[in-house]
């Protein structure tokens, strides 16, 4: 939303002086899914990911000053989960121009999938040594709910983490972008969204646990999750998953598709005028982000070790928001450093100086709105521009 | 137990003579096992005077000592000789009475036995709060004797509902259904839970026959205490959301600012009640009662104060960028809720009900209004009157008009557009305030108390539709009345949640609201 959107008609009747479209417009040429240097980089990533962090975790001894700590590979492994639904927020927000505060549902909605999975996967291990989840024990329950039904299922599980929230986000964002919410509207109504879901989600009947939601898992495939090699294999998994949908989203945003969404975010008029039906496109991208985000829910669960309503809070929606701020929307490597960013900063201060955490929140979503709005990858950017001026 | 009760209330009856405690019945009643004491309390309290009754009430409150044959009523970290009420020395060896469950329970039933017959309205309240819900038959003489000589119509139907339902637990068939009988006319909700309690027990068909008629009957009559109950109960939430909600009708609503912080300035105005309430406290204690008065402009100049310092100092410069504005408001209520953490502490403060707000007036057995949640409703008609009147008649309502229907205009005009944006501005943060300073009179006034009332307002400016007046008053009292509803039908959480989704389906089918502005916009 850096443009400001021609809002009505006569702005566009109004600019006759605009020269005659020729027939034959050549298309900008498309350039490489990556630069050089990109690819470079992008290797880099990938070599640290996948053979330097285990390295440094698993075989370098703890003495070392080398040594990458148990709780290192936690804490970024969890922003890593972050860095992927700020990079689904910035699909849908920084090149698409809608704002969805109801993000954290999807992210949500994929932990809880996985986190029937992991329950399940606990058996006969849990305080009640039953075959049902122990707070279903408490509640006196007999049998599984009818949605548990393919929870031992693994195949089931990575198919419902997909499929769920896709339904889900296919179902609100026809209903919403077929009558034409946008803008502030759109985020009050998915903020309610969450709003709704957590109310739900907080109560026992629904089946999830409640107020305590999931937690103390055991196994996953059968395999112990606590062990550092378990951790360091989710870490892998969940490095690559964000590597890959970096590069997904750099040829989404590239293609003519991803061109339509940023002609909607300038000016969905001119877009409607121009003979394109907004709806479609507006749609695939909305699930495509929803579904992104879940699938950072399903790898955050294993990893933290809990899943509860709270994640479902507005706050917590917002916040993937300012990740994608802080970074720089419209930009995808913004969204990923912004997330690194803030997370970082909110590990450290909320252990040293706990008080002054909201404070640098607070002042974060108003400095970066204020004086930032390309945030972070955006002033490097400018600062780069200077030096070569 | 119940012979010995029986005893206790038969002797207590025919002596009429109070009699001073003696050093040797304290002793008896702190000292020794536990039967003898039950003895000792029986033997006391029948002819209990005041002293005996407070070295009672001392034992049931753990406030008694002991040291030796010597008996302390400790209060205050003062030892007193319970007979004399002189001060004494508490020696350093004191123990405390310990009072067995048995002897817990002896004591409360003698005291609220004793308190039934007090002249005190509202001790003899207390005690038959304290015996309600046992249906003990040795009770009947002492509630007949307390029924008769009751003069407060409120207590005397209670005292009559407990003498049915004891009457209604009796093994006699003729009095059980004399018990109905009485009970069918009662109009109270509690004899409904009576009734059905002994229906599922009851063995004689006769009686059953009866009891049914008699909760028909007690049903009907509290029927529509119950249609109006929910209906005020309904009001009641409106004109609660409506205040929110008025605020966010000219920040939102007219000027078309996203303030996520607007639950927070409403947090600052019930703070500032709190603020004021100390002052009260500290300087004009004799005035207390009156605080609420004072509490109203200072919660309204103080958030709009805040108000206009954000226009200022953050709003100002996101004017036409409606997300950044969300996400830039978010910003300033978490700083200044984490601010509220900073000065006040997280727990909540008490703020308290004046006098003359607490209490209510009774219309119907099952439905009695409390006078604070109609006084909120007055303040919500009043403030709303108020604004439609500077909105629609003063010459800062014109210009606030004028600056949000056409900016170049108005400023051509003369009029300082930018001192208007900041005084709109300051206005709905105000009316925030006001709200703030209604909320703390009827929930918790703590940092988050906002945040739960975020979400609801916006649903109400939206659903009314955008720069509505009576948009926002429709859908405060629409929403307050359906959410009440569904809340007796299906539960409060589901309630909410079945408020929000009929919320985003009437968008679907009228995205502007209620009553939308007619236009031609390709945007609508």
């Amino acid at each position: 939303m850096t443009t400001p959107t021609l809002t009505t008609p006569q702005s566009l009747a109004g600019s006759p002086a605009a020269p005659a479209v020729s027939a034959s417009v050549a298309l900008p040429v498309k350039g490489p899914l990556l630069t050089r240097t990109g690819w470079s980089a992008f290797v880099v990533a990938l070599i640290v990911v996948c053979a330097i962090a285990p390295a440094l975790n698993l075989w370098v001894p703890e003495s070392s000053a080398l040594h990458m700590s148990t709780y290192a590979v936690a804490l970024l492994g969890k922003i890593m989960c972050y860095a992927i639904a700020a990079l689904a927020m910035d699909l849908i927000w920084g090149y698409t121009g809608i704002l969805s505060l109801g993000h954290g549902v999807f992210f949500a909605l994929g932990g809880y999938v996985m986190g029937m999975y992991l329950m399940r996967q606990i058996g006969l291990e849990g305080n009640y040594k039953s075959n049902l989840p122990d707070f279903m024990v408490f509640l006196d329950w007999k049998t599984l709910p009818w949605h548990w039904t393919f929870s031992d299922s693994f195949a089931a599980t990575l198919f419902l983490i997909v499929a769920v929230p896709a339904v889900v986000a296919f179902v609100f964002g026809y209903f919403a972008f077929r009558s034409r919410i946008k803008g502030v509207y759109f985020s009050i109504i998915t903020q309610a969204m969450t709003f709704a879901a957590m109310l739900l989600f907080f109560r026992n009947e629904t089946g999830f646990g409640g107020n305590n939601g999931f937690t103390d898992f055991k196994r996953i495939l059968d395999i112990p999750i606590a062990t550092p090699s378990m951790r360091m294999t989710l870490f892998v998994m969940t490095g690559l998953t964000l590597l890959g949908f970096f590069l997904f989203a750099k040829w989404l945003v590239g293609s003519k598709f991803g061109r339509v969404l940023q002609a909607i975010r300038d000016a969905e008029t001119r877009v409607m005028f121009s003979g394109y039906s907004p709806l479609g496109y507006k749609l695939t991208i909305w699930v495509i982000s929803a579904v992104m985000c879940a699938v950072a829910g399903a790898l955050y669960v294993p990893q933290v070790g809990i899943i509860n309503p709270g994640e479902m809070s507005p706050a917590n929606s917002i916040e993937i928001a300012i990740w994608a701020a802080v970074g720089g929307r419209a930009s995808l490597i913004g969204p990923i450093v912004g997330a690194f960013i803030v997370n970082g900063a909110k590990s450290w201060l909320t252990v040293a100086y706990p008080e002054f955490w909201l404070y640098f929140l607070g002042a974060l979503f108003i400095g970066v709105t204020l004086f930032l709005p390309n945030g972070v990858v955006g002033l490097v950017k400018k600062l780069r521009k200077g030096a070569e001026q | 137990m119940p012979l010995r009760l029986l005893l206790l209330w038969a002797a207590l009856f025919l002596t009429v003579q109070a009699h001073a405690l003696t050093a040797e019945e304290a002793r008896a009643l702190a000292l020794g096992e536990t039967d003898t004491r039950v003895e000792a309390l029986n033997k006391a309290a029948v002819s209990a005077d005041d002293k005996t009754v407070a070295f009672i009430q001392a034992l049931s409150d753990d406030a008694v000592k002991t040291s030796g044959s010597q008996v302390f009523i400790v209060k205050d970290d003062k030892a007193f000789d319970p007979v004399t009420g002189a001060e004494k020395p508490l020696p350093a060896d004191a123990e405390d009475v310990i009072n067995p469950n048995l002897m817990r329970s002896e004591l409360d039933n003698a005291l609220a036995a004793l308190k039934l017959l007090s002249g005190d309205a509202k001790l003899r309240a207390e005690a038959i709060k304290t015996l309600a819900g046992e249906s003990d038959e040795a009770r009947l003489p002492l509630i007949e004797k307390a029924w008769a000589a009751e003069t407060v119509p409120a207590l005397k139907s209670q005292l009559e509902l407990m003498r049915a339902a004891i009457l209604l637990g009796s093994s006699d068939k003729a009095k059980r259904l004399e018990a109905a009988a009485l009970l069918s006319a009662s109009k109270n909700p509690a004899t409904k839970t009576v009734l059905i309690e002994r229906l599922s027990s009851e063995p004689d068909a006769d009686v059953k026959v009866a009891l049914k008629a008699a909760l028909a009957k007690v049903e009907s009559s509290l029927v529509w205490g119950d249609r109006l109950g929910a209906i005020f109960s309904g009001i009641s939430l409106g004109s609660i959301l409506l205040l929110v909600a008025l605020g966010l009708a000219i920040t939102y609503g007219l000027m078309g600012v996203i303030n996520m912080a607007h639950g927070e300035l409403m947090m600052i105005g019930a703070y500032a009640t709190y603020v004021v309430q100390g002052l009260f406290q500290k300087y004009l204690p004799s005035a207390f009662d009156w605080y609420l008065l004072a509490a109203v402009p200072v919660a309204f100049m103080a958030s709009a104060l805040v108000g206009a310092a954000l226009e200022r100092g953050v709003i100002r410069f996101l004017y036409g960028r409606p997300l950044e504005t969300l996400l830039a408001t978010w910003g300033i209520s978490l700083m200044l809720q984490q601010a509220v953490r900073s000065i006040f502490g997280a727990q909540n403060v008490g703020v308290e009900n004046p006098v003359w707000m607490s209490g209510g007036v009774q219309v119907l057995g099952n439905l009695s209004l409390p006078y604070n949640r109609l006084v909120i409703i007055g303040f919500a008609v009043a403030v709303l009157l108020g604004m439609a009147f500077l909105i629609s008649k003063t010459r800062l309502g014109l210009f606030v008009r004028g600056v949000t229907q056409n900016r170049p205009i108005a400023s051509c005009m003369g009029v300082n557009t930018a001192r208007i944006d900041t005084y709109a501005f300051a206005l709905g943060s105000g009316i925030a305030g006001l709200a703030g300073c209604a909320l703390s009179q009827v929930g918790n006034v703590g940092p988050d108390l906002g945040q739960g009332y975020i979400v609801d307002a916006f649903m109400v400016v939206v659903l009314g539709g955008v720069g509505q007046l009576a948009g926002t008053v429709y859908a405060a009292l629409g929403l307050g009345i359906l959410n009440k509803f569904l809340e007796g039908w299906v539960g409060a959480v589901l309630a909410k949640i079945a408020v929000l989704v009929f919320i985003i389906v009437f968008i679907q089918k009228r995205p502007q609201g209620i009553f939308a502005m007619k236009g031609r916009s390709a945007e609508a």
